[in-house]
């Protein structure tokens, strides 16, 4: 008979350990899946995996992994906050859109002058459209106790809404023959999120994405403002007790959460998807939860974490067009993960014991 | 000599890296009220669970009434006529009391037939109880009586109560001695779990000391002296806190007319409340669990905020005050539940010690941790209150109860309050530690802080406070000196037999 034994104490060694055994227990069980589906399972997992990073066309993947990593290590960083101290943002995705919008707008007022202030003014833009997106469920949870899960959630489908509306109206291309649309920002420097060395995938994204995972680092190991955020998770009432003011928290949480994701679709919109279009946003916004728990909602593990689902995402495409894997087998493969995980975390705080079977 | 009912003959429990039981041999007799004595950690409930089939033992066995008994699980020790009141009731709040007797049956009967059976039990044992009324509108000891009467129908040879007394009142206490009287003279024995050494000496007929898991003396509690079980307990002299005659300086805490509504549908509210402590004293407020105690601990610590007026620390208006603010002014306080509302479970002793600390301590500059003075304040406490813990970098949770409650008192203590509020200073603490957290607590009053010390062990309040006032039903009875009061005034305080009728057998 398996016994499960609770842990006088969190097992660090296992707090480390798990997502690596998650790794390679979604590598195995997937490979399981593929040969099912008629595929060499070890060819399919290199592709994976090995093709992007040591593949013939590496040149061309490695910087796809930075332009695909740093949103979702944006937007999980800042979700990070809000899951250590209970409060479920789960509407990055539409805190995402929000940003991209304002922020393109933003910039978009300007066309076609040429400044070097317009850029900046895009970026305020973009944090302040996924700020004001998330304050909506932060204020109405501090003001009437609604569930800003719920809440989060029904806005990203408002802003799906919103961002198909400026597509055809408001931000439409003028000059577009009629596509929906905004103009590329691309082919317009002040506004282009170009990437800062030619073909290295480096753009403002990724320089802000790291410095938001220093900025998470230090204020969750440093700063009263984290240790309240961790403490509140722990034991809400501990929190009350040590002098917490639970609106306040909520407030910074969901909006640091919402100013990051905005960012994030800044970066996005004005970088490598240059435009605002109805099929904009890819699922960034929800990818990037299960990037949070990956990574252990530890701001470095996130940057791990958000390296493996670039990789899986990438190789994925690969393992698609050169053997023929359906789409639904490669969106298996990342549940997978996060399966594996949440099921593997029971380590951290438990032990198992095989006990002999008790005679009666 | 006849037969015992239960001989227990060689019981041996471990745990990973305690033995909680060490080869534990004694006999209940029959129709006997046998006393478990021990202090926490004695390994008294370790013992229990295994004669009501919860553990399982690693070696020894149990003889009930000549056969080899050993209960694979709760519902087998039940079917041999073993019941258990628990200390903590496991009742819903939002059923009545049949539908709570039901749910813990295996064939309950219809409603109507259960309801008369409650009513019959009850009359006959003296313990009057409407079977229709919410269990939430109950009083602790109507609480209990729901518990002895869910064993007393399946007809126990053998009834064990872990410590039945700690949420009654003096009066209340009276009324179950009785029952259990009654219970005795029909021939059910009795296995009465308690540290409460005069209550053991009027009701037992025998006791088993237990001490670190083994049985180190058994004696006939009418002819021993508590001192003697005590130190029996314990294992050497025990120290007596000392109090020096102390003069009271000003007011520090003065709350008049405080009123408070419950925070949640099962709390209570406080009533018109009014105390004043001065300096140097030690204000006891007694009461059964329930009444208000943590409530008005919420409204002294900051968690619940009132009307400015109605709480002044030194003629300062702070009622609107939070906890961080009252920690500067030097109000600190300690919660009773220790695991999730004084301390964080799964951090450790030192974030746990930034927890309060860092205001006063000053362990924090522009919001930036100072993680290196935070060390260092735990590992004082740790060291001061003499805290069992391999260091600072150890879970809270990983804590036994009684070193973290030194840990949470010893924290407050340190960082020298002018005003200091504890709830259940020693629950759960052994005599040693009590002993210490007490004189702490003293000592800390003799340099002149005024202390409000929240408790339901009458004994602590009289070896400690200067004042005693009772809280019933969310009201406070006015403060009276300690000197001289008498048991059943104090039991009168506490509301007496909170409306319950004595039994009449």
């Amino acid at each position: 008979m398996i016994v499960l034994e609770k842990r006088p104490q969190p097992s660090q060694t296992w707090s480390m350990a798990t997502p690596v055994v998650a790794v390679l227990a979604t590598m195995f069980f997937g490979g399981v899946l593929f040969a099912a589906l008629g595929k060499n399972p070890i060819e399919a997992i290199m592709t994976i995996f090995w093709e992007p990073l040591f593949g013939e066309f590496s040149f061309y993947y490695r910087p796809q992994l930075l332009i695909k990593g740093a949103p979702l290590v944006l937007i999980a960083i800042g979700l990070s906050l809000g899951f250590r101290a209970g409060i479920w943002n789960i509407g990055a995705e539409g805190q995402y859109i929000m940003g991209a919008i304002v922020g393109a707008g933003v910039g978009l007022a300007f066309y076609p002058l040429e400044a070097w202030y317009i850029f900046p003014l895009m970026v305020i833009g973009g944090a302040f459209g996924g700020w004001i997106w998330a304050m909506i469920p932060a204020i109405l949870k501090v003001r009437f106790g609604t569930n800003e899960i719920l809440v989060s959630l029904m806005l990203v489908y408002v802003a799906e809404q919103m961002l198909a509306s400026v597509s055809l109206g408001l931000l439409k291309n003028p000059e577009g023959y009629g596509f929906p649309g905004s103009r590329n920002l691309q082919s317009w420097d002040s506004a282009h999120n170009a990437e800062l060395f030619a073909g290295s995938g480096m753009h403002w994204g990724v320089v802000t994405a790291l410095i938001a995972v220093i900025f998470a680092y230090v204020l969750l190991n440093r700063h009263m403002l984290g240790f309240h955020i961790r403490l509140t998770g722990e034991a809400p009432r501990a929190a009350k007790f040590a002098g917490v003011n639970p609106a306040r928290l909520i407030l910074f949480c969901l909006g640091a959460a919402g100013v990051l994701a905005g960012l994030a679709g800044l970066f996005e919109v004005a970088g490598p998807a240059g435009q605002i279009t109805i099929d904009f946003n890819v699922g960034y916004g929800f990818t990037a939860i299960i990037v949070a728990f990956l990574g252990r909602l530890h701001p470095v593990g996130i940057v791990l974490a958000g390296g493996v689902m670039a990789l899986t995402y990438i190789g994925g495409d690969i393992a698609q067009s050169n053997l023929g894997l359906p789409s639904a087998a490669i969106q298996v493969f990342q549940g997978m993960l996060l399966f594996f995980l949440l099921a593997l975390d029971l380590l951290t705080n438990y032990r198992i014991r095989l006990a002999s079977k008790e005679v009666a | 000599m006849t037969t015992p009912l239960l001989s227990l003959q060689g019981l041996t429990k471990a745990y990973p890296g305690v033995v909680a039981n060490d080869t534990v041999s004694f006999d209940i007799g029959q129709g006997e009220v046998h006393a478990l004595l021990g202090e926490n950690g004695a390994g008294k409930s370790t013992l229990v669970k295994m004669i009501y089939g919860l553990v399982k033992p690693d070696s020894g066995k149990m003889v009930l009434n000549g056969q080899a008994f050993a209960p694979t699980e709760p519902r087998a020790a039940r079917a041999d006529g073993i019941a258990m009141v628990f200390q903590h009731f496991s009742l819903f709040d939002a059923l009545n009391v049949a539908e709570n007797i039901a749910l813990g049956m295996e064939n309950p009967p219809k409603m109507g037939d259960l309801a008369a059976r409650i009513r019959e039990v009850s009359e006959t044992y003296g313990l009057p109880l409407d079977p229709f009324r919410t269990v939430g509108d109950l009083s602790a000891g109507e609480r209990q009586r729901v518990e002895i009467i869910r064993c007393l129908l399946q007809d126990p040879k053998l009834l064990i109560m872990d410590e039945p007394t700690s949420v009654l009142t003096p009066q209340e206490v009276d009324i179950l001695f009785e029952t259990l009287q009654k219970l005795r003279s029909e021939g059910t024995s009795i296995l009465y779990i308690s540290h409460k050494l005069e209550e053991i000496r009027t009701l037992c007929d025998h006791a088993t000391i237990l001490r670190l898991g083994k049985n180190v003396g058994e004696c006939t509690p009418a002819e021993t002296s508590a001192r003697d079980m005590a130190e029996m307990m314990v294992g050497t002299t025990l120290q007596t806190p000392e109090r020096s005659g102390r003069d009271f300086g000003e007011v520090s805490l003065d709350i008049s007319g405080l009123s408070v509504p419950s925070p949640s549908e099962f709390g209570t509210a406080l009533r018109n409340l009014h105390l004043t402590v001065r300096r140097g004293e030690v204000l006891g407020v007694g009461g059964v669990a329930g009444n208000g105690q943590d409530e008005l601990l919420g409204v002294l610590s900051g968690e619940i905020t009132t009307a400015p007026d109605a709480v002044k620390m030194k003629g300062q208006p702070i009622g609107k005050l939070g906890p961080t603010a009252r920690r500067k002014l030097g109000l600190l306080s300690a919660p009773e539940e220790r695991l999730g509302h004084a301390a964080a479970p799964d951090m450790s002793l030192t974030e746990n010690a930034l927890l309060t600390g860092s205001v006063r301590e000053g362990l924090e500059s522009n919001g930036f941790l100072k993680w290196g003075e935070t060390q260092s304040f735990a590992e004082r406490i740790i060291k001061e209150f003499d805290v069992r813990t391999p260091g600072p970098d150890n879970a809270a949770r990983s804590l036994s109860g009684g070193n973290l409650q030194k840990f949470v008192i010893g924290r407050e203590v340190l960082q020298n309050p002018d005003v200091l509020v504890v709830n259940q200073p020693t629950w759960g603490v052994d005599a040693a530690a009590a002993a210490s957290i007490r004189q702490a607590i003293l000592d800390l009053a003799a340099k002149g802080t005024a202390v409000v010390c929240i408790s339901q062990d009458l004994d602590e309040l009289m070896e400690i406070s200067d004042s005693f006032a009772a809280l019933n039903e969310g009201r406070l009875s006015a403060p009276r000196e300690t000197t001289g009061l008498t048991v059943d005034e104090i039991g009168l305080m506490m509301g007496g037999a909170h409306g319950m009728e004595v039994a009449h057998v």
